[in-house]
């Protein structure tokens, strides 16, 4: 349902040295450089995925969005959400589609936040009984039946970002753009806003597509991950999938009393204190058994815990693998 | 048009969360615009006269151009701030919904407070109106509806003018106030004052003069050519070049930031 083929963009930028001399000389000739934000970008999505597009800060993620949402125009490439092409075809499109910018609002700040909605069903053209039907529901997923009578200003970040999932899924959208949906959010919030995005998900067969930053959303959210980095796909995958790939070391953290232990084949010491040991374990030279028995035959065990790698430390060893 | 009407008591509702700023920005505005009739009058206390017009005569002016002005920038007033917009992403979000483009800048802000301005307008027409010396049949009648309605777009077009640049250099732009502003200000007396070469520049360029001198020397009754009666229909040209560049801005628009 989404086709993206070899999408290209790039941005002028004006460049601009440090200093008064410069900014006047600026006033009358300014050099440009461009920066390739998409180079040669392609992939297709299925109905009903859940995919996380992440890449450090100026990868190329928001250019891709913007792109699919129709706002930006790329440069060479083509790509098909729908049958449509986003930028051709924006109306028809956009109704199609619900968009959350995580940093920015769509919702009036001064106004309760059903009159916003209410103003939502007549720009989408929603019909009064799908409107109720879809209102209600959202309402009792997300649980903001007590905030839909106070303005927006006075809700707090957490209760605000339930209140713009809301607003974006309130013409029943086919596909949800999440732009960073759970930045600053509170625990609580954090976990809430994800339930409700699966639930989304299973229940209604939204596609949705997130882009974050945050490596818990994707562990808990994406069954798929695309990597962009410097605008081109690194990688295209499912997490577990990827897991496996990067690196399958788990690490050890032991303490014990006595001497400190000789390692066996397999194990590498990362960080040793005084009765603190943490070790690296490679599972295919070594398994966590044996490595287990061979530290307990020489000093006494008094906690031991045992982790693979967490989703931030892969994307974090994937982005050091791309040097980006 | 629904729509609209709906935006326009969303903002009613917002801007009367802060009722005390209204209240006083309309004064403010009411205030301001005062001024410059008080200048229009110290004038004539001391000539009687410009260029063969009297005092109610420029003040018929004045008043088309302060009302096709205010009614402009009540409905126009986003395109103002239309660089803002750009920079903070707000544009994103009107290009992710499904409706027109420039209907949803013009809903983006609707400002009430430029009443202020519109009442002043009506206050001076109706002060004017009678004793202007004009014998008001329906042919003057319908030239000033048309002078007020035309110069309301010749305005509108100059503020889509001001939004469409800032496209591509995505910051306001002040020389463009001397043709909004200015021409408001300066637009207090009939333009032929200023001499031929301006006259010409604001009839061929940006075409100020069509709906304010030329009508009203068919107002005054100096002449009778229904050329100069339709002379603000003309001002409706400058929709095209606006609504292009407008668009080629919009062609050329690239977004900011994540």
């Amino acid at each position: 349902m989404i086709r993206v083929q070899s999408l290209n963009k790039t941005f002028r930028v004006a460049q601009r040295q440090a200093g008064l001399a410069e900014a006047v000389k600026a006033l009358f000739s300014r050099e440009y450089s461009t920066i390739q934000a998409l180079k040669d970008v392609s992939f297709s999505i299925q109905e009903g995925e859940m995919v996380g597009y992440i890449g450090p800060n100026g990868a190329g993620k928001s250019t891709t969005i913007k792109i699919m949402c129709g706002i930006l125009h790329p440069d060479s490439g083509t790509c098909e959400i729908n049958g449509r092409i986003p930028w051709r075809d924006r109306k028809n499109h956009v109704a199609t589609i619900g968009v959350v910018f995580g940093q920015r609002s769509q919702l009036w700040w001064d106004v309760p936040v059903i009159d916003s909605f209410k103003l939502l069903k007549d720009i989408y053209g929603v019909g009064e009984q799908v409107y109720r039907r879809n209102l209600d529901e959202l309402v009792e997923l997300l649980g903001i039946s007590e905030l839909l009578v106070k303005p927006t200003r006075s809700l707090s970040l957490g209760q605000r970002m339930r209140c713009e999932l809301a607003a974006s899924l309130l013409h029943q959208p086919r596909i949800l753009f999440l732009d960073e949906p759970t930045i600053g959010l509170d625990a609580v919030s954090k976990i809430a806003v994800r339930q409700f995005m699966k639930k989304l998900n299973q229940e209604r067969g939204t596609t949705v597509i997130l882009t974050t930053h945050d490596m818990q959303d994707i562990e808990v959210l994406a069954e798929r991950i695309i990597l962009i980095g410097r605008g081109q796909i690194l990688l295209d995958g499912s997490l577990s999938e990827l897991k496996r790939r990067s690196t399958a070391l788990k690490t050890i953290t032991m303490e014990y009393r006595g001497d400190v232990p000789r390692l066996g084949p397999g194990m590498k010491l990362v960080d040793s204190r005084e009765g603190r040991l943490v070790l690296e374990l490679d599972p295919a030279m070594c398994s966590a058994s044996e490595a287990i028995s061979a530290l307990a035959a020489q000093v006494e065990v008094l906690d031991l815990s045992i982790s693979g790698v967490s989703a931030e430390e892969m994307v974090a060893s994937l982005y050091q693998e791309y040097k980006i | 048009m629904g729509l609209y009407f709906k935006f326009f008591s969303m903002h009613l509702k917002s801007q009367m969360e802060y009722k005390t700023s209204f209240f006083f920005t309309i004064v403010g505005q009411f205030t301001v615009s005062f001024t410059s009739l008080l200048g229009v009058w110290f004038l004539f206390e001391l000539f009687h006269e410009v260029e063969g017009f009297t005092f109610p005569q420029v003040l018929l002016c004045f008043a088309t151009v302060l009302m096709s002005f205010s009614l402009a920038e009540c409905f126009g007033r986003a395109f103002d701030q239309f660089p803002r917009m750009l920079a903070n992403g707000e544009f994103d979000r009107v290009l992710v919904r499904p409706q027109g483009v420039i209907r949803q800048v013009l809903m983006a802000k609707i400002d009430f407070t430029r009443l202020g301005r519109l009442t002043q307008a009506v206050l001076v027409f109706g002060y004017a109106l009678p004793r202007s010396g004009v014998l008001w049949t329906w042919d003057k009648v319908c030239t000033l509806v048309l002078m007020v309605v035309c110069g309301s777009l010749v305005f509108f077009c100059l503020f889509l003018i001001y939004a469409a640049i800032s496209f591509f250099t995505l910051e306001g732009l002040e020389f463009m106030n001397i043709l909004t502003d200015g021409g408001r200000e300066f637009g207090r007396y009939p333009f032929s004052i200023y001499g031929e070469g301006i006259l010409k520049f604001l009839t061929y360029v940006v075409p100020l003069a069509l709906f304010q001198y030329y009508p009203l020397l068919y107002l005054v009754g100096r002449e009778a050519s229904l050329r100069y009666m339709l002379a603000p229909l003309g001002g409706l040209v400058f929709a095209v070049p606006a609504y292009a560049l407008w668009r080629l801005g919009l062609r050329n628009y690239v977004s900011t930031g994540s």
